[in-house]
């Protein structure tokens, strides 16, 4: 297996494209990271995307998205794995490259949540977990992290040392061209926002929006951003099923997997991105990533730890609560974001110093987890 | 063989209905109000699930469930299907629902002694249940209420808790209350569901079946009418010559209000609940349309040792007031 | 605000709801004959031995809270019910499951609390479709 490299790197603001189909906004991100590139000379294509079946009434994805970007006749496939489908797919781009099936690969996740009700991109969210017995119940997406987010207070935790996740989060989204929500926002506005699920504030949880981010994928030479490992596992699906409700067994395997591919260790990683849909999880997840020990991620980051000069930089351009979370992109703009870094053009957004990177994306309530580690070559 | 009876947790005060509606009317203190995701087939399961627990025999053994009501959650699909397929007495079972008003739920109790004292069934459950709606602003919507019974009936053993010794059913043409099919709400003849009707029946029933069974109102321990409100089964019992301590015990009517079809049996579980062996109950029935059934039990030896989990005053006294606006809610009664 | 989008939903298959009739009316998971455990739902291999052997198994009707959430913004098809709790709920035979919790006000909820299966509504298909039932839990009756 070679090794692969990122080329380049596409972002398209996080917002309501309500002017944009769903293949106008792939084209525009797919277009970006070629050109990025410096190279459009693309056979393979996978693309991240959620819920484009339920939005937009849309299967069959990869021809579409080939269509859409003029080069009908390559190797084209959606890859879908819930809130996981951008890193997934990533995973995938990877492998056709590391293989040697594919020269160049061009990953896009894409997700348009503004064609439906709000009712139904919730719909979507509680879609990703067990049908018959978990979402039969009326339980939300939030609903179930809330249950995590209880536990958690009752035994480590104050609310608003959970919520100083979303503060962080949108901290570091101040000026950021390509985030939905690049404003402050104080932990009083966090904890006197409404109730969502109990105990989760509205404030704590990723909005809705629309966006595209891609990558593009080559062998890797002796400069240029190396991804060094790409990892996928799950979980039991049912919160019935964990012994441990608050470790996400999948983020600890696909972490594993993935620190031991790319020969680091957790101390190792220099800038991390994590799957803050709801603030509880953003914690979960720097603990089942190894970066902090269990029980200690929200008092991290309450006091700092996790701001971009802080002892793990945390969601840098803002995470999925505040660069935004359009599902099946999400992963996709996770790695683009710390390729950026670890280019040294991340502008006010630079983790200084940057050389090791990881991106985590989940699906379900942490039932699909892709964690990417991206390096620094060379000069 | 065993009995059950449920009552919903929520309750309207008679004075909530008036401090919105500016009456004075207090028919019955308060009644009980489903939840938004209770109907006739959960008050049904619940009483079922209890009877079987309380009877101690295998549910496939059940021959036959027949839910009587008239707030069945489809017009057309049995709630005893799916009552009888959540106590686990499918498929060797046969279900129907009955429909004659208040009195559905003793209608499947005849039938039912009649599967059992044909032969034809070992067991046989009549359940007798409704989420009775009240018309906004019609003198009904103080009692219309929810709640149900279950009773299986067996061939008389050392086991069964209480006997029928006999039974009579009084029906004639009488249309002092009836709901057409596309109706939301029922109507009535106002005064004319008194002498007429409830009481023609009530007292042609009862008077026939204690001339044949040679029993006079003192024979009997407790005296179970059909309670559309506080004052009817009172006056009806007094008038027959029965007293209210033997009319008192199963009036439960006062406290959740009229639950149509599980209005005498929730009567009758009632006083089953405590009853002793020996023990006599007068219980009748009355149902629009118009008809009353009258029964004769006779408590046994094995009834205090089959009545174990909550009682019915548990689940009365089990309550939660809602004013107006959340029973209008909770009932379907808002237009959206 | 939510309005009712129980037809918009889309309906549930039949055939989908007719299969779990059993397992959720009578709380009916399976054991496995290899070890022992016990599951629910019932599941095709066992997540503790790997046998694909099991007989039926009838789950303990009483457990207690293990934890809760409020839902405030029900998914489509709930919203007549809101504000609800849902909880992750331990059986006395040790046997999880998520379900909701009703007669109760949710700051009544408390880790710990006992619980009993009550048989509910859990759904319709606007007025013309299919009623779904289903398991929910209530603080126990004495």
């Amino acid at each position: 297996m070679r090794k692969v490299a990122v080329a380049g790197v596409g972002l398209v603001k996080v917002s309501e494209h309500w002017e944009k189909a769903i293949w106008g906004l792939f084209a525009e991100a797919a277009l970006q990271a070629m050109k990025d590139a410096g190279t459009g000379d693309v056979d393979s294509l996978y693309v991240g995307n959620m819920s484009g079946s339920l939005m937009q009434d849309q299967l069959n994805m990869g021809a579409l998205m080939a269509d859409a970007v003029a080069r009908p006749g390559l190797h084209a496939v959606r890859v879908e794995a819930g809130s996981a489908s951008g890193g997934v797919a990533f995973h995938e781009a990877v492998k056709a490259v590391a293989s040697g099936y594919s020269d160049c690969a061009l990953v896009a996740g894409v997700e348009k949540m503004s064609d439906v009700l709000p009712e139904v991109a919730a719909k979507s969210l509680v879609m990703e977990e067990e049908q018959e017995y978990s979402a039969y119940t009326g339980v939300t997406k939030a609903g179930l992290s809330a249950m995590l987010h209880r536990l958690y207070m009752e035994l480590y935790a104050e609310p608003s040392e959970v919520g100083m996740m979303a503060v962080q989060s949108h901290e570091n989204a101040v000026g950021c061209r390509h985030a939905q929500y690049p404003f402050r926002m104080s932990i009083e506005r966090a904890m006197d926002s409404p109730m969502e699920a109990d105990p989760i504030h509205m404030m704590e949880c990723a909005g809705v929006g629309d966006g595209a981010a891609a990558v593009v994928l080559v062998p890797a030479d002796a400069g240029g951003v190396e991804v060094a490992a790409t990892a996928v596992a799950t979980d039991y699906c049912s919160l019935a099923m964990r012994d441990d409700p608050l470790t996400l067994g999948a983020v600890q395997k696909a972490a594993e997997k993935a620190y031991r591919m790319a020969e680091v260790k957790p101390g190792d990683i220099d800038l991390v991105e994590v799957h803050d849909d709801y603030t509880i999880n953003g914690v979960l997840s720097l603990e089942s990533l190894g970066l902090v020990e269990a029980g200690k991620a929200a008092k991290l980051v309450a006091e700092g730890g996790a701001a971009r000069d802080g002892m793990i930089p945390t969601n840098a351009f803002g995470g999925l609560k505040a660069r935004g979370n359009p599902l099946g992109a999400t992963g996709v703009y996770q790695v683009a974001e710390v390729a950026l870094q670890l280019r040294g053009a991340a502008g006010d957004h630079q983790v200084e110093g940057a050389e090791v990177g990881l991106a985590q994306n989940m699906g379900g309530l942490g039932s699909t987890c892709a964690v990417t580690i991206l390096r620094r070559l060379g000069p | 063989m065993g009995y059950g009876a449920y009552v919903p947790i929520y309750r309207l005060e008679a004075s909530e209905v008036n401090r919105v509606w500016g009456g004075v009317g207090v028919p019955v203190e308060e009644k009980s109000v489903v939840a938004p995701d209770e109907d006739t087939v959960t008050i049904s399961v619940e009483a079922a699930k209890q009877a079987v627990k309380r009877s101690g025999i295998d549910p496939s053994e059940i021959g036959a469930v027949y839910v009587g009501t008239e707030s069945k959650p489809y017009a057309v699909k049995p709630s005893g299907t799916i009552v009888a397929e959540a106590i686990g007495a499918t498929p060797s079972v046969s279900t129907a629902d009955y429909e004659f008003a208040c009195k559905a739920g003793t209608e499947a109790m005849q039938n039912c002694i009649a599967l059992v004292g044909s032969g034809m069934h070992r067991y046989a459950m009549a359940i007798g249940a409704d989420t009775a709606q009240g018309r906004p602003a019609d003198a009904l919507e103080y009692t219309a209420a929810c709640g149900g019974a279950a009773f299986i009936f067996a061939e008389r053993s050392d086991d069964t808790v209480a006997y029928v010794e006999a039974s009579y059913s009084y029906v004639t043409d009488t249309p002092d209350f009836w709901r057409r099919s596309k109706e939301m709400y029922p109507r009535h003849g106002n005064r004319f569901t008194g002498a007429p009707a409830y009481f023609k029946h009530i007292q042609g029933a009862s008077k026939r079946l204690l001339a044949e069974t040679g029993y006079k109102p003192e024979d009997f321990d407790y005296a179970v009418f059909h309670q559309p409100n506080t004052k009817f089964p009172i006056r009806v019992g007094r008038g027959l010559g029965f007293t209210m301590d033997q009319i008192d015990p199963g009036l439960v009517a006062p406290r959740i209000g009229n639950t149509y079809a599980g209005s005498t049996p929730v009567g009758l579980a009632a006083t089953l609940d405590i009853a002793e062996p020996g023990d006599k109950i007068f219980a009748v029935s009355y149902g629009s349309g118009s008809g009353s059934d009258a029964f004769v039990f006779t408590v046994q030896e094995a009834l205090p040792g089959k009545r174990g989990g909550p009682k019915l005053a548990s689940f009365i006294e089990r309550k939660k007031y809602v004013d107006y606006a959340t029973y209008l809610r909770f009932r379907g009664q808002i237009i959206q | 605000m939510c309005c009712d989008h129980s037809e918009e939903a889309g309906a549930m298959s039949v055939p989908r709801y007719w299969r779990e009739e059993v397992p959720r009316y009578r709380l009916l998971g399976e054991e496995c004959t290899g070890c022992g455990t016990r599951f629910f739902p019932a599941r095709p291999v066992c997540t503790v031995c790997g046998s694909t052997e099991f007989k039926d198994y009838k789950l303990a009707e009483t457990g207690e809270v293990v934890t809760w959430t409020v839902i405030r913004n029900p998914p489509m098809g709930f919203e007549k019910y809101r504000p609800y709790v849902v909880a992750l709920l331990e059986l006395d035979d040790g046997v999880r499951l998520l379900s909701q919790v009703v007669d109760v006000d949710p700051e009544e909820v408390q880790a710990g609390m006992r619980v009993e299966a009550v048989f509910r509504r859990v759904k319709e298909d606007g007025s013309a479709g299919i009623i779904q039932y289903g398991y929910k839990f209530r603080p126990v009756v004495e």
